[in-house]
């Protein structure tokens, strides 16, 4: 789902590649790009599941504005993942009501 | 508590355009924005501007954004970001999250350029990941570099809708339709019939009626309204889609505006704007407003309300006089209303007009389907079938622009001093085929022709945007305005200049008869 070559835009730039756990499995992505886009190009659309119905929500306005895409990185809850900066090591887990997966969440 | 002359919230096109014209006066100025890169949303838009050159009409959005970036910082105008101001309190106080920290600051004036967010639509399964606002998906692929999904519905004709359908197309991303409610497109024709000819079909009258999915988004079912906007039974269609891009409008960000006690008022419906003097200044002292916050227009306007409000901060604060403050604010407005004329212009929302000012009436398919028919094209001032390398000019609505008069340097075009007004040929000044006028025209609109290039072949020039590019020798097909395969065409010529800024000129090759039909090439066969 990269973009490596844009009629406008040129050739992507060359970024760092840093490593970070989703949900605790292994994933690469470009350091400092948004925690969303390196999710999306690697496929995840869910960051999380809403605590009464446990609906799957992902990236809506992607500018930080609605929160509706927020998750629990390294162990902080409601992260807003489409405007916060991916760095090395981090740890990205998806949401469940107001927390990760067996810490008190809706699940 | 730190003091500055002139405080500005949010570093977009408004903001910053406010802060360089203060600084220029002499204020000490303060921007701060909750991002972490400043431009708002101008490094998104990588379409080229419409309007005049003043407005740096034919420049692509994010290159404007450079631009008013670097006049800033050289007038020493502080840019704060990852700053969201969470407060505007009496006496013109800010608070501003830095961190974990919550920062005080005082603005002897403080602009308020907040911008606004996507409006939304609510139907069954609007909360589904792969359900996003175009804004979102013009973010992720245009900041983010990432495709927003591979088959893409779009949601809204209006001209957010249109540029950001077009850019998915260039991003590489299958756009199966756009759907709107009205029975009009709302943006302009030219940016309707870049992806008509593109093959995108327009379904006018139609909304949304569920997006199907069970983990995301799989599918996407329209139907047509009635004019009660009810679904017709029976005339759902159902789209393989992995995204849903919603362009149903914008609202003001006025949370700052309305916390600080400035008066609002309903303009537009149900949208609650503030009340501000010619200035910008809202109910409150020292405090205005600009930008997409006082109500929605494009960015060029936006960067003309910044100046306006810039230059009005320095008035109110004595650095510059009363004559001076006059002159300049005449100059900006005057500037601003070249922008607000014609068909789209504020004062004309929600009209549909019959006919252009020039008396050509209103193509009905453009407005309905997305393209000109080949019958209307005619009619219009800029197009000519008569034999020889020419323009064409399918521009057919009265919008504010006119690069294409000053690309030309044998002054073959005419658009005159009212900028809104429809191109038209010089019929006696001579085309030398430099294609200059086609990368020039911001609605992608104009084409060169000759009917006759011999061997009963005609050429026509189109502008490209697209990756990769033809190679000369490529056979491919010409499609029509429809978007529909004509015939074989052979690539017989691909430029591309820094002049042209990205816009790669195609020539292609086509059967004489198809010189008025051919408006854009593809790869592939025709099909028997």
């Amino acid at each position: 789902m990269r973009i490596s070559n844009h009629p406008i835009l040129g050739e992507a730039e060359v970024r760092r590649e840093v490593k970070f756990t989703f949900d605790g499995g292994e994933m690469t992505g470009f350091e400092g790009e948004p925690i969303a886009a390196a999710l999306r190009a690697a496929g995840v659309l869910t960051h999380r599941y809403t605590k009464k119905q446990g609906a799957p929500r992902g990236v809506f306005c992607a500018i930080g504005r609605c929160t509706d895409c927020v998750m629990v990185v390294n162990g902080r809850p409601n992260v807003r993942a489409c405007v916060t900066a991916l760095a090395e090591g981090m740890a990205v887990q998806t949401q469940y009501g107001s927390a990760a997966k067996g810490e008190g969440g809706a699940e | 508590m730190k003091r500055y002359d002139l405080i500005v919230v949010g570093a977009g096109p408004a903001g910053l355009s406010a802060a360089a014209e203060a600084a220029k006066h002499g204020l000490s100025v303060a921007v701060f924005d909750e991002n972490a890169k400043p431009g708002g949303q101008l490094f998104k838009q990588i379409h080229k501007f419409f309007g005049s050159k003043e407005h740096r009409a034919k420049i692509r959005g994010f290159n404007i954004g450079s631009e008013l970036l670097a006049e800033a910082e050289k007038l020493g105008v502080e840019v704060f970001l990852n700053a969201p101001v969470a407060g505007l309190f009496d006496n013109r106080e800010i608070v501003v999250r830095v961190g974990e920290e919550a920062r005080h600051y005082k603005g002897d004036t403080v602009i308020v350029a907040t911008g606004a967010s996507e409006n939304m639509l609510a139907f069954e399964g609007w909360t589904l990941p792969g359900v996003m606002g175009a804004g979102a998906a013009q973010t992720m692929m245009n900041m983010n570099r990432v495709r927003p999904g591979k088959r893409v519905l779009m949601l809204g004709s209006g001209n957010v809708g249109l540029v950001v359908g077009y850019q998915l197309l260039q991003a590489g991303c299958e756009v199966v339709a756009v759907a709107d409610a009205a029975p009009g497109i709302g943006g302009y024709g030219v940016h309707a019939a870049k992806l008509a000819r593109c093959g995108v079909p327009f379904y006018l009258s139609h909304t949304i009626v569920r997006a199907e999915g069970a983990e995301r988004v799989s599918a996407a079912v329209i139907g047509e309204v009635d004019p009660e906007w009810r679904i017709v039974p029976g005339t759902e269609k159902t789209f393989a889609v992995d995204a849903v891009c919603v362009a149903v409008g914008l609202s003001g960000a006025t949370q700052l505006l309305k916390m600080a006690g400035c008066a609002m008022q309903e303009r537009g419906g149900a949208v609650r704007l503030p009340v501000c003097d010619e200035f910008g200044e809202t109910s409150v002292w020292g405090v205005y407003a600009c930008g997409d916050v006082s109500g929605i227009e494009e960015a060029s306007s936006a960067m003309l309300e910044g100046r306006i409000a810039g230059a009005a901060a320095a008035g109110k604060l004595g650095f510059i006089s009363g004559g001076t403050l006059q002159a300049r604010t005449a100059e900006l407005e005057a500037s601003l209303a070249g922008l607000r004329e014609g068909m789209f212009a504020p004062k004309n929302r929600g009209k549909v007009p019959d006919k252009t000012d020039e008396g050509c009436e209103i193509s009905s398919s453009l407005l309905r389907r997305g393209y000109l028919d080949g019958e209307e094209i005619a009619r219009y001032p800029g197009v000519s079938s008569a034999p020889g390398l020419h323009a064409v000019i399918e521009c057919t609505q009265n919008i504010p622009c006119n690069p294409c008069q000053d690309a030309c340097p044998k002054n073959c075009i005419k658009v005159g001093e009212n900028i809104v007004a429809l191109p038209r040929l010089d019929g006696e000044a001579e085309c030398i085929g430099c294609g200059l006028c086609v990368a020039a025209c911001s609605g992608q609109a104009i084409f060169l022709v000759d009917g006759d290039i011999g061997g009963g072949r005609a050429s026509v020039t189109l502008p490209y945007e697209f990756l990769p590019y033809p190679a000369v020798g490529e056979i491919g097909v010409a499609l029509g305005r429809d978007g529909q395969t004509l015939c074989e065409a052979e690539v017989i010529g691909f430029k591309l200049t820094p002049a042209f800024d990205k816009t790669g000129l195609l020539t292609i090759a086509v059967p004489g008869e198809m010189a008025m039909l051919a408006r854009f090439w593809k790869r592939g066969r025709k099909r028997p």
